[in-house]
């Protein structure tokens, strides 16, 4: 089998606290998997480590073919893109946010594709000028989201991005990211507690403390 | 010239530190063997430095004067350094930083015929250079290291959607300099307004023409904020690497 991202007996620890047990992990090009369990049991740290937002302490991580030592890791992040739980925006607007995938690619900002994005996710071509402070929680939540997308990666790394957003946003949000994994083929990691989501799942995949379970 | 600090006058003049040592005992603020140490201390070293400067003087050689900067330099590194504590290579960067910032903003002041290559001209004027930029550089490094601690998600953030190690340090980094600068520039503002200057209130205290002394301030001025903005840009852009480790992630 085919996978885009494999991982074998990779081991979290830190001091003593041993937060990952020998995960095994295959991944496929396309999948759409979601993963869930109890709080405080790694999800999110399995997630950075895939990011290369911190490194695994043992064990090996192959992506596309070469372990992830091999990727410069900035080059690498801009493939597999994490947002965070809770995200914060930065700088004064969102155009500072929103701009800002531009700017590290110096490239200037593409209004036109910035505004398709946020009409996505339900937001209006107004909200690009606000500032941050105005922003509800789940407004801020879908501007982060929009940062990461600007530049499609291969792989999403989503950490619990639907938690702050009304049943109808929740709606819009996944409708569009089942769009980005369907017709732009961006292999997508979804982390809830959403029994919906759950129960709407293609995939399952279970962390609990700190060891993987993956459901058929 | 009217001046008259003699042994007498300075012995009396001690009597201003009972006054402190007197409130500290009253107040029970435990500051009277800070005060006693304090006092000695400034008065022993004062008291070197004024012979060997004046020896220095005498002499007139490259090669001493040279070292005396070399001296002062070294030591305003040393405490810009204990300024930044977490910061790894932090008395090589105050070194650096405070070297070619000393150096560069003396260069230009011998060759303008601002001041003479002479040890009476080029040591007190090298020791308030480098002051300066070390003040300077200790700020920068507080600000970056309180920076990046209260800033963590943002840059966090920023990193994660594949940004470099200097697009996601930049705003915190134009941040740390401009604090290493803002006390010179604000002084600079302020200036015969507030305070009359060491510089300033020395010449005319040696009887100098207020309008002539003033000249030597207004170099001061030009010379610190040349010396403050050089050395906080050079540590600010050698330190902000130490904040991330090899492979790129936030310590
Ligand atoms: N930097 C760290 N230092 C110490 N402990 C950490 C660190 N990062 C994570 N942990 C610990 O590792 C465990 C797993 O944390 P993680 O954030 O991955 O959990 P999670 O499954 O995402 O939980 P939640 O559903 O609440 O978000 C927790 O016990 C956490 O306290
Ligand atoms: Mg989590």
């Amino acid at each position: 089998m085919n996978s885009l991202i494999s991982l074998e007996k990779v081991n979290y620890q830190i001091a003593d606290q041993h937060i990952l047990h020998d995960v095994d992990w295959q991944i496929p090009a396309g999948a759409h998997i979601t993963l869930t369990g109890p709080s405080g049991g790694g999800k999110s740290t399995l997630l950075r480590i895939i990011a290369a937002m911190i490194s695994k302490t043992s064990g090996t991580l192959i992506f596309d073919g070469q372990p992830i030592e091999s990727y410069d890791p900035i080059m690498y992040r801009r493939q597999v893109s994490y947002c965070f739980q809770q995200p914060t925006l930065f700088g004064e607007t969102v155009a500072d946010n929103l701009a800002f995938p531009y700017q590290i690619r110096k490239q200037v900002m593409d209004t036109q594709r910035v505004v398709t994005a946020l009409n996505n996710v339900g937001l209006s071509e107004r909200t690009l000028h606000q500032p941050i402070i105005e922003l509800s929680g789940g407004e801020r939540q879908r501007v982060a989201l929009i940062r990461n997308i600007l530049f499609l990666p291969k792989v999403l790394l989503l950490d619990e991005v639907t938690a702050g957003l009304d049943e109808n946003n929740k709606q819009i949000v996944h409708a569009w990211l089942r769009q980005l994994n369907e017709q732009d083929h961006v292999t997508t990691i979804l982390i809830t507690h959403d029994a919906t989501e759950i129960a709407a799942a293609d995939q399952l995949a279970k962390v609990v403390a700190g060891r993987l379970e993956v459901h058929a | 010239m009217n001046l008259a600090v003699n042994n007498t006058s300075l012995f009396l003049a001690a009597m201003l530190v009972l006054v402190a040592l007197g409130i500290s005992l009253w107040q029970k603020l435990g500051l009277d063997r800070d005060i006693v140490i304090g006092v000695v201390r400034a008065v022993v070293q004062l008291f070197i430095v004024g012979y060997l400067l004046k020896y220095i003087f005498r002499v007139n050689n490259l090669w001493l004067t040279l070292a005396m900067i070399g001296f002062i330099i070294f030591n305003a590194a040393w405490n810009a350094k204990k300024r930044g504590p977490g910061i790894d290579h932090a008395l090589a960067i105050s070194l650096l930083a405070i070297f070619v910032s000393t150096g560069v903003t003396l260069g230009v002041l011998v060759l303008s015929g601002a001041i003479k290559f002479v040890p009476s001209q080029m040591i007190p004027i090298s020791g308030m250079i480098a002051s300066n930029s070390m003040v300077a550089i200790g700020l920068a490094y507080r600000s970056l290291n309180s920076q990046f601690h209260d800033q963590r998600q943002g840059v966090l953030e920023r990193l994660a959607l594949g940004a470099g190690l200097l697009d996601a340090s930049i705003a915190i980094v134009r941040e740390a300099i401009r604090t290493g600068m803002s006390p010179t520039i604000d002084s600079a503002k302020t200036v015969g307004l507030v305070s009359l200057p060491g510089m300033m209130s020395g010449l005319i205290f040696a009887g100098v023409d207020p309008v002539r002394a003033i000249r030597y301030q207004i170099m001061v001025t030009f010379m610190l904020l040349s010396a403050t903005s050089l050395g906080s840009i050079i540590a600010c852009y050698l330190a902000y690497r130490n904040f991330y480790n090899e492979q790129k992630q936030l310590k």
